[in-house]
């Protein structure tokens, strides 16, 4: 081979290699990447069954519940709409009524809401971004 | 203290102008004098950030509330280590060590750099200390750490309580040291471009940087993960988080540097190319820093949200990055291109490496970026996990671990892939074996995992072999062999080590990935949680004051049939001046593997929630970033580096001029 046809041989690889990659990662953001919503949204919008979201707003007061051994039931709510949600597991440390939260899962066929992550914020004084940005565009944004 | 503090880091900005503008100037009109005010200025800049820095660490020490960074991050109550440590356990105090490093790699490389050419070392340094002005300017425009509180009040708000943990005095140095000790080699690829030439030399020169940068960064990144396992409570050592990544990104584009610049060590070729991914690991560095620091992401990492900031960051950003890739847009066709080389050759299953590594690189680089991007764009909300790094960076990774044996044992130029096969039966068939030992022998195994196993077996047997072979094995008696092994470069044994390493990395990830078992239990005193064949009996809670937390210590006793093997205790504390809770996982290692024990809260009847993992094989994964560390610094003393840079012996034959 001349040094032109390796030169291009090479860049002919790369390119099927890069054409490869690119097609990996458009199948995977099409089928992983899992969007966000408030409970409010979710009139809006169409969910397939199953169909992992995230889930986020202030844990409703009063409605925590630990039931049997290990699943706790909250409601998330917005202050407009408010969503049941079921979880097995050990909540953070930070989990608390009245305050931000995201929970990743998806619907039942009962409309309850199971999760199996919940996020809640890293210290006192944050947040969730999304949380906090959704809050705001409602305007019941209260930063204490 | 503390104004000394401000004004030596006011006058590093003014010297490190000094530094970034009178060496370039003299090497562009041939001025030695002007060249060597470099080298003295940037260690002087060196030496008033340090003071600057220690002034904020004694700030810290003394617990002075008149400044607003110690109150916001420091109590009087915190033990001394997590005041010291605390001192850049935040925005403004992480940025001053940041620079801090930036001017320690610019002062070595006055120190280190006699045998450079005077015009080269000249650019260097100004390179650096452009990189230093930027961001001093950051720190005394928005993020001064020294800014005064009157009054001051009596007592500080402490530390987040997730960083008061040995991990803050060890994380973020080693990571730091990692990212902006590739500001040497981005300086190093820049003065090239400048210069419009490039050799053999000059490869030489990078090396060691590159391989002392990526060796931090690898322990910085370990010690995250460990950090990140141990006190996050719940047992994950790598969650894809957009700051991880921003890590992780100029670690593969490192590594891919350090394999690529031993092509055009050793082989003169791939030029061009090394230059660009000595830019692009720098520039990932610095992305990671807007990343982390801008606000635009929320995570444990971005401790303080100032639109002002980002956009600093931001501008900083471009004008690097942007500058340095248009400097190389306009002089990379004045170097020239490199030997000629087979596919099938140590230089080809290094570029093939290099291509592996990149499109990970860059797979990573778009899960990170994309939902930033969509919200930008579209407004929509999304996150990119785990399952997309699954489906992207795994199929890219496992094919590259899987011919790393074969690198090391091919020829330069022309390699014989038939004859590194066969002298690889033995690693192949050893990883075949442990394939179907893991299928046949251990319960639950999917084929998946067996396979997992297997590649990690072969990548460390792989490497044993490359030893073995340089070594002569099995043509020559075992003494003669070991004085042959003890002959060879060390380099030789860094290679080996990283690729063990690697390998023990894998098999750590597999183990735990395939064969965790977890067991969630609401539990009174008295109760008995099995998992993997041990026992665990909850013998209740006391409640125990720590110096600033109050803490509510579970005790469990461990056995395993009959044998008693003593209690782990686990923990909830609660930090008195924040009122934040955190869990302290007991931990307990059982061989390479352990089994970690988190509480959750406590239940209506008096029983608390315990969770527990068993966690197989894992201290492996440390265990080989560690050896990998290791291994960098066996390399790095390696004699040819040791020596430093070529000194005048080798630069006759070696320097060509590029035109």
């Amino acid at each position: 081979m001349t040094r032109k046809q390796k030169r291009l041989a090479v860049i002919g690889g790369g390119i099927g290699f890069l054409a490869l990659a690119t097609a990996l990662v458009f199948v995977a953001l099409g089928q992983q990447a899992s969007y966000f919503f408030m409970p409010a949204d979710l009139k809006a919008a169409t969910l397939a069954p199953g169909q992992r979201i995230r889930l986020g707003g202030l844990v409703e007061k009063g409605t925590v519940v630990r039931g049997q051994g290990t699943e706790v039931t909250f409601a998330v709510t917005d202050t407009e709409e408010s969503v049941k949600v079921v979880y097995a597991g050990i909540l953070p440390d930070l989990f608390r009524e009245e305050q931000g939260v995201i929970t990743e899962g998806s619907f039942g066929t009962d409309g309850v809401f199971r999760a199996d992550s919940v996020l809640a914020k890293h210290d006192e004084t944050y947040m969730p971004k999304e949380v906090a940005d959704g809050l705001k565009e409602k305007g019941v944004w209260n930063p204490n | 203290m503390v104004e000394t503090g401000h004004f030596a880091l006011v006058l590093a900005l003014a010297l490190s102008m000094v530094q970034a503008i009178v060496p370039i100037a003299g090497s562009h009109r041939n001025d030695a004098r002007l060249m060597a005010v470099g080298g003295p200025a940037a260690v002087t800049a060196f030496a008033l950030v340090a003071v600057s820095f220690a002034a904020l660490v004694v700030a810290y020490a003394q617990s002075d509330f008149s400044v607003l960074n110690v109150v916001e991050n420091s109590h009087s109550q915190k033990p001394f280590i997590y005041k010291l440590t605390g001192a850049w356990g935040n925005h403004e105090g992480s940025m001053l060590l940041w620079v801090l490093i930036l001017t320690f790699f610019g002062a070595l490389v006055a120190a280190f750099g006699r045998n450079l050419p005077p015009t080269l070392k000249a650019n260097v340094i100004a390179v650096q200390g452009m990189i230093g002005v930027a961001f001093l300017l950051f720190i005394v425009l928005t993020s001064n750490p020294f800014t005064r509180l009157l009054p001051a009040p009596m007592e500080g708000q402490d530390l987040n309580p997730v960083l008061q943990d040995i991990g803050l005095a060890i994380h973020p140095p080693l990571l730091y040291l990692g990212y902006v000790g590739f500001s040497v080699c981005f300086a190093f690829a820049v003065a090239a471009l400048i210069e419009g030439r490039i050799d053999a030399a000059w490869a030489r020169w990078v090396r060691p940087w590159t391989l002392a940068a990526w060796m931090f960064l690898t322990g910085g990144i370990a010690m995250g993960s460990y950090w990140a396992y141990y006190e996050l409570g719940w047992g994950g050592y790598w969650f894809w988080d957009p700051v991880e990544n921003a890590s992780f990104m100029p670690w593969l584009a490192g590594t891919a540097l350090l394999h690529s610049a031993i092509v055009m060590e050793k082989r003169s070729a791939l030029k061009i190319w090394t230059l660009l991914l000595a830019i692009l690991t720098f520039s990932l560095s610095l992305l990671g820093t807007f990343l982390v620091r801008s606000g635009v992401l929320t995570s444990v990492h971005a401790f303080a949200t100032d639109p002002t900031r980002g956009v600093f960051i931001l501008g900083i950003l471009v004008i690097f990055i942007g500058g340095s890739l248009t400097l190389f847009a306009l002089r990379a066709q004045s170097l020239t291109a490199g030997g000629l080389f087979q596919p099938i050759s140590r230089e080809g299953a290094l570029v093939l490496n290099n291509l592996f590594l990149t499109t990970a690189t860059a797979t990573v680089f778009v899960g990170t970026l994309y939902p930033l991007f969509v919200e930008a764009v579209f407004g929509d909300k999304i996150s990119v996990g785990a399952p997309f790094f699954n489906l992207t960076f795994g199929p890219l990774m496992l094919p590259l671990l899987a011919i790393v044996p074969f690198g090391p044992l091919l020829a330069w130029k022309r390699g014989d892939l038939a004859g590194a096969g066969q002298r690889l039966l033995a690693a192949f068939g050893a990883a075949l074996l442990t394939v179907l030992a893991v299928l046949l022998f251990v319960d639950s195994a999917s084929v998946l995992a067996a396979l997992g196993t297997g590649l990690a077996v072969w990548v460390m047997l792989g490497a044993v072999t490359d030893l073995a072979l340089k070594a002569g094995w099995p043509r020559v008696s075992a003494a003669v062999g070991v004085r042959r092994l003890a002959g060879l470069p060390r380099s030789v044994f860094g290679t080996a080590l990283a690729h063990f390493g690697l390998g023990v990395t894998l098999l750590g990830i597999v183990g735990v990935g395939a064969f965790e078992q977890e067991a969630i239990h609401s539990s009174k005193p008295g109760d008995r949680i099995e998992i993997a064949g041990y026992a665990l009996t909850f013998q209740g809670i006391n409640q125990v004051a720590g110096p600033n937390y109050v803490e509510d210590q579970g005790h469990f006793a461990l056995s395993r049939g009959d044998a008693a093997l003593g209690t782990i205790m686990s923990s909830k504390r609660l930090y008195t001046a924040r009122g934040m809770p955190t869990t302290e996982a007991g931990i307990r290692t059982l061989g390479v593997s352990q089994l970690y024990v988190s509480l959750g809260d406590p239940g209506e009847d008096g029983s608390i929630v315990v969770r527990v993992w068993w966690k197989p094989l894992v201290t492996l994964i440390w265990g080989g970033a560690l050896a990998m560390m290791i291994a960098g610094a066996i390399s790095l003393s390696d004699r040819r580096l040791r020596v430093g840079a070529p000194s005048k012996r080798w630069k006759q034959p070696t320097v060509v001029a590029a035109e």
